[in-house]
């Protein structure tokens, strides 16, 4: 079982460097809609700081969005996914592989770019860590909740858009508790419960999505 | 034993689901019709002004019921996404995609109407308390649904597609209140209290119950006739619609 998601992920993961175009246009989309704020809502660091969380986090959903149709469309496109789904083993154990390789291509990158941008919005030190932290915890959900949607979607007309209506107000809970533990955190109230309750949500979301997703990708290959 | 079942499922076809609808949908205008008459003339006319409000109170007799439907309706199109999915009957697609455009009605009417009531009340058209938030979130989720259905063209993978999100979505609505209701505790700033129960007056409860009964029993007249446009539409090729149609030209 754990040969078969490793496989998985080591194929998603060798696919995905050979096209790092892909994934250096998703951080650089993070990095700019990030830069934008400041941009839009002036540079006064009071502002900002108060700011930092809820446009870090906003701006990690779009970016997960952006590289979400890529994570079964390719496998679609050239036959690869039905191959999949005929193997042996179930298909949501596929499919958590695949979740984990897309969070490992998409989610981590914005974990590490994250505290720089942070640095951006003059957070201090503490609130930059715990940014970090949360988005570590979190992005998981966001891949695994993500992937619902992706199959849902899969070879359907507007694709990316309609993507995006179904998958981000599923995605609010972790928004919430993300930029809320940030929040905590400057308040100085403490992001235990926020970051407890957002571990909660990942286990959660990478654990039970891959059987919706599953459904979803039979349903498209019918 | 087989004969039970026979008669337990003889309606799930849209053949003889859709005679069944046209006899029951004038019933349901009735009943709507004659709830919503009481119930707008027991909130206008018996049901005292509030204490607090005044007059402008009366909207509730729209607003609540409004509020309740656009959650039920998740709920029971959760249902027939459900049993389609279990028992692959036609009919239980054909009833979700039917009920949710009703359903984004009652959620956006609640939002409407709550912001009419919120601006002589509080001063304010919208504010981002929990309650509010959790029905913008659940109109976006029926939006959602409309959306992907409408996307897909062949109706069966519509259907199908549909009703795993709106399981998805019925198990994620209490995730997202919960934690909208979390995060509006924190940001207390603004907020209005909405949960204080007000001490209302026997007339005006009854006056609210007959609306929302009104409310039911629209939804229920407009979903069957919703259904009976798209089995028309989606079951066009069969023998039973060509008759049909012959028989009414």
């Amino acid at each position: 079982m754990l040969s078969l998601i490793g496989a998985v992920i080591g194929r998603d993961l060798r696919l995905a460097m050979r096209r790092q175009a892909d994934i250096v246009a998703a951080m650089f989309f993070f990095i700019i809609v990030v830069s934008l704020f400041p941009l839009g809502v002036g540079p006064e660091p009071e502002q900002l700081r108060r700011l930092a969380p809820g446009v870090l986090w906003v701006a990690a959903l779009l970016a997960t969005m952006l590289s979400l149709p890529r994570l079964f469309a390719d496998d679609h496109r050239d036959g690869t996914l039905e191959q999949l789904a005929l193997a042996p083993e179930p298909l949501a154990l596929i499919v958590l592989g695949k979740v984990i390789a897309h969070w490992l291509v998409a989610g981590l990158p914005l974990v590490v770019l994250a505290p720089v941008l942070g640095i951006q919005f003059d957070l201090a030190t503490d609130a930059l860590a715990v940014l970090t932290l949360s988005l570590l915890i979190g992005t998981p959900a966001l891949s695994g909740i993500g992937a619902i949607g992706a199959a849902l979607t899969l070879g359907v007309r507007g694709g990316g858009v309609l993507l995006s209506l179904l998958v981000l107000p599923l995605y609010i809970p972790v928004l919430i508790f993300g930029a809320g533990a940030v929040d905590a955190t400057v308040t100085g109230v403490g992001a235990q419960a926020h970051l407890s309750l957002l571990g909660a949500l990942a286990l959660g979301g990478v654990f039970f999505a891959p059987w919706p997703t599953a459904a979803a990708l039979r349903i498209a290959l019918e | 034993m087989s004969n039970r079942l026979i008669n337990w499922f003889r309606y799930a076809s849209p053949q003889t689901f859709y005679p069944l609808a046209g006899r029951m949908i004038p019933w349901f205008w009735g009943l709507a019709a004659i709830f919503g008459v009481a119930g707008l003339g027991v909130g206008f006319l018996l049901a005292p002004a509030d204490a607090q409000q005044g007059e402008g109170y009366r909207i509730i007799f729209l607003h609540v019921p409004a509020s309740w439907m656009s959650m039920f309706i998740y709920l029971v199109m959760a249902f027939w996404a459900a049993t389609g999915l279990a028992f692959n009957t036609r009919l239980s697609g054909m009833m979700a995609s039917a009920l949710a455009p009703t359903g984004a009605l009652f959620a956006f009417l609640s939002l409407w109407t709550g912001a009419l009531w919120g601006k002589p009340m509080w001063g304010t058209w919208w504010v981002w308390d929990a309650r509010l938030t959790s029905e913008l979130i659940l109109l976006f989720l029926y939006i959602g649904f409309i959306a992907l259905q409408a996307a897909i063209d062949d109706p069966r993978r519509a259907d199908k597609a549909g009703a795993i999100l709106a399981l998805v979505g019925v198990v994620n609505i209490p995730i997202i209140y919960f934690s909208v209701q979390w995060w509006n505790t924190l940001h207390q700033g603004a907020s209005v209290s909405l949960t204080r129960a007000p001490s209302m007056a026997a007339m005006m409860l009854w006056g609210m119950l007959l609306c929302a009964l009104a409310c039911w029993m629209y939804s229920i007249a407009v979903a069957l006739m919703r259904v009976r446009v798209i089995m028309l539409e989606r079951e066009r090729h069969t023998d039973w619609v060509r008759a049909l149609l012959a028989g009414r030209e």
